[in-house]
């Protein structure tokens, strides 16, 4: 398979249509015959990563690397950036509103789910400036 | 079981997907925060759920799961079925409420997973 660069803007604003970008890769990368198990964990990851710039940073884009061996995510938004990113990788912190929790997130699982799906993360943030969170997840 | 099962045991009405009844779910989950359902969900096939916004419905689908059953009597809104009919995922809605459902579904051997 040739390598394949898929590129989704995620709109800012709209928590309650938020997702269509990692429902559009979801269904790219079955097209393109992965397994089903590496399909699912880099939906969750690109799901919970969109619901995160949504509610956080106004939106952003989405860059996916779909290579042999691995898929790359980078999730890049130019929002408030992460003070302090081991706090928001504990599961149970957030700092999320009630519209997020109204809507089922805004548990402080976002980060840590895209921790325990991925095989590797890393986070790149600058306060003020915004953050870009790479995820790699080996095919 | 398969999802006709649990149309008749949750006494649920099937807002989308009469024709595709006939999948089969050898698991199910409960909960109304997705982020749990995204954490702890493995091959689950039936979500239980009390909300009822679109996120519902891409997180059964991130988790390729084959029906939603809103507890509580809980309606979705059109938006919200149609998002479902085009990823393929059942729906129906029961007036049981949450606690009741899943243990209604427990007893007659759907279970859970090990976390």
């Amino acid at each position: 398979m040739e390598p394949v660069k898929l590129v989704y803007p995620v709109e800012g604003g709209d928590l309650i249509e938020a997702g269509e970008a990692s429902s559009k890769m979801k269904t790219t990368l079955k097209k393109l015959g992965l397994p089903p198990d590496v399909i699912r964990r880099a939906s969750i990851c690109m799901y919970e990563g969109e619901i995160n710039m949504v509610i956080h940073a106004d939106g952003g884009r989405a860059e996916v690397d779909v290579g042999m061996d691995e898929i790359v995510i980078r999730m890049i938004d130019h929002g408030p950036g992460i003070p302090d990113v081991d706090k928001a990788m504990q599961e149970g912190y957030s700092t999320a509103g009630d519209m997020a929790r109204d809507l089922g997130f805004g548990a402080g699982m976002g980060l840590p789910n895209m921790k325990r799906y991925s095989d590797e993360m890393h986070i790149d943030t600058e306060v003020g400036k915004g953050t870009t969170v790479t995820i790699k997840i080996r095919v | 079981m398969n999802l006709s099962d649990v149309r008749d045991i949750l006494e649920a009405e099937v807002l989308y997907g009469e024709d595709k009844l006939d999948r089969e779910v050898t698991s199910a989950c409960g909960s109304d925060f997705m982020s749990d359902v995204l954490a702890y969900v493995k091959n689950q096939a039936l979500l239980l759920t009390g909300l009822v916004n679109p996120q519902v419905v891409r997180t059964a689908d991130m988790m390729d799961m084959k029906c939603i059953a809103f507890v509580r009597g809980k309606r979705p809104e059109e938006n919200v079925l149609s998002l479902a009919r085009e990823r393929d995922i059942v729906v129906m809605t029961t007036k049981m409420r949450m606690y009741d459902a899943c243990g209604k579904l427990y007893a007659k051997g759907l279970r859970g997973e090990v976390v």
